[in-house]
């Protein structure tokens, strides 16, 4: 299996606080990464270093095999697509949401608007409905549509279903697992549902306080936890702040 | 007006100190301030534009254009606190809306280039000009915070920071330019602007002095739409890094 993403030494201070510590891991080609921890564990910053949303203070992150740092931004940018827990859809329609990203690099939509709603679960007539009248669930679905308009690689899913309610949440997971396996994308997806990260993951990566506490095969990773922090952080046996205190 | 009269208009600032007191508002030291302070400035500068009217001569106006412009740009930077480069970037702003105005003035012959045309003209160009690039200013910040998950969005989907911020921009020049325009609609039938009513009552004649307020009132439109527009083009970079990351603050 070929590596896609490879993070090396990867610090991160933000105002002298170490954000992020000497982080390590690599993401095999077309396989979902699951990134749990308590919160403050440096998740989401994380996240927004492979996309160069944020730059990282010490490490280098490879795409396969090229440092990002040397490639042009927003190319990086459009092979890495991110969804975040807000859909934060722009104002206009549904179709001026998807086309965003093409229409920045001065391209058409490679297919039409209604096959991409059509992957995301939604009616054709949805393209010219007002983006901001959708439901959560609908936003989110639109969002994702939107992210994969740009034809992306690799999807950063940062939390995509915790602002919605259980019913639209587990909805939405189902369709980013399916188009994840449709399309053969890479994923890291950072979940603080550890049932959600054992249901859509091949690899689950545990960090705490900005370091990478243990990683492995998402089933096994489960079943036998080999660190103590990750058994009792699986168990739910101590809490977050004294986790954080490790 | 006589001295003695002037005196007497001191009796309207009791009024408002008055009102400050019963209503437990607070204000009478600012007001005692701000009398002073608009005492001894205005005073001051009437005797300075003497000074300067009675010499006639142009190298006389441009350091007082530059005083003005450097005070403003101070003042509106305050909108801007915590922005790097905020007063640099608000007094280019103001001078560039001064000088493209005044040049048109000039050359196309609307006025001479004459202490007595130039330095009222400017301060109502830089005056103006202040208000809305701090107005711009103040409207950017708060809509670059509050869009700050669009945002975010716009450049994971590879957008640059100026494409990320259309919105943004397109809202705060408005907010900058809207007071003049608003201005521009309800002049004459709400207020009469203080340049024209101080041209009348010092004897002008009304349509004389009507025709110079048209002038002020576009040439005014064209100093803030120029502030406004480079104020937010110049500061929007600076809550973005060369990478097109969106920088906390």
């Amino acid at each position: 299996m070929d590596i896609k993403l490879n993070l090396q030494n990867i610090s991160k201070a933000v105002n002298g606080k170490l954000l992020l510590n000497h982080v390590s891991f690599a993401v095999p080609e077309g396989r979902i990464v699951a990134i749990i921890g308590p919160s403050g564990a440096g998740k989401s910053t994380l996240l927004s270093l492979i996309n160069r949303l944020q730059d990282p203070t010490g490490g280098a992150i490879y795409l396969d095999g090229t440092n990002i740092q040397t490639l042009d931004v927003f190319a990086l940018r459009r092979r890495v697509g991110m969804v975040f827990q807000q859909p934060a859809l722009f104002p206009g329609t549904v179709a001026s949401n998807i086309a965003f990203g093409p229409h920045l690099s001065g391209h058409e939509l490679t297919r039409p608007v209604a096959e991409f709603l059509r992957e995301v679960g939604l009616a054709e007539e949805f393209a010219k409905r007002d983006a901001s009248r959708l439901s959560g669930g609908e936003q989110q679905r639109v969002a994702l549509a939107r992210a994969l308009a740009n034809n992306p690689e690799v999807l950063l899913l940062d939390e995509p279903t915790s602002a919605l309610d259980l019913g639209a949440a587990h909805q939405v997971e189902d369709l980013i697992t399916q188009v994840c396996k449709h399309h053969g994308l890479t994923a890291m997806w950072v979940s603080h549902d550890l049932e959600q990260a054992q249901r859509v993951s091949d690899r689950t990566v545990l960090m705490v306080s900005g370091r990478k506490i243990e990683e492995g095969n998402t089933a096994s990773f489960f079943a036998q936890p080999k660190t103590e922090i990750a058994q009792a952080f699986l168990a739910g046996e101590i809490g977050v702040s004294k986790l954080q205190g490790e | 007006m006589t001295d003695l009269s002037l005196i007497f208009s001191v009796s309207f600032i009791f009024i408002a100190m008055v009102i400050s007191y019963w209503q437990n508002l607070k204000l009478e030291k600012d007001l005692a301030i701000g009398a002073v302070r608009a005492f001894v400035q205005l005073t001051a500068v009437g005797y300075v534009l003497k000074f300067i009217f009675d010499l006639a001569k142009w190298q006389y106006v441009i350091p007082m254009v530059v005083v003005m412009i450097l005070v403003a740009g101070r003042n509106a930077a305050r909108r801007g606190e915590g922005l790097p480069g905020a007063f640099v970037l608000v007094t280019l702003s103001i001078a560039l809306a001064e000088f493209v105005t005044m040049t048109m003035l000039v050359s196309l012959n609307i006025i001479p280039f004459t202490p007595r045309y130039v330095i009222p003209l400017s301060g109502m160009i830089i005056g103006n000009a202040m208000v809305a690039s701090g107005l711009a200013l103040n409207r950017l910040r708060s809509e670059i915070s509050s869009r700050r998950a669009e945002i975010l969005s716009a450049l994971a989907l590879g957008a640059t920071s100026r494409q990320a911020t259309e919105p943004a921009l397109k809202a705060a020049v408005k907010a900058g330019m809207i007071p003049t325009i608003d201005a521009m609609k309800t002049v004459g039938l709400v207020q009469l602007p203080g340049m024209m009513t101080g041209q009348i009552i010092a004897g002008a004649n009304p349509i004389e002095a009507v025709k110079y307020q048209i002038l002020v009132q576009f040439m005014l439109s064209a100093s803030v739409g120029i502030t406004s527009m480079l104020v937010c083009l110049l500061a929007y970079r600076q809550f973005f890094t060369r990478a097109h990351q969106l920088r906390s603050f």
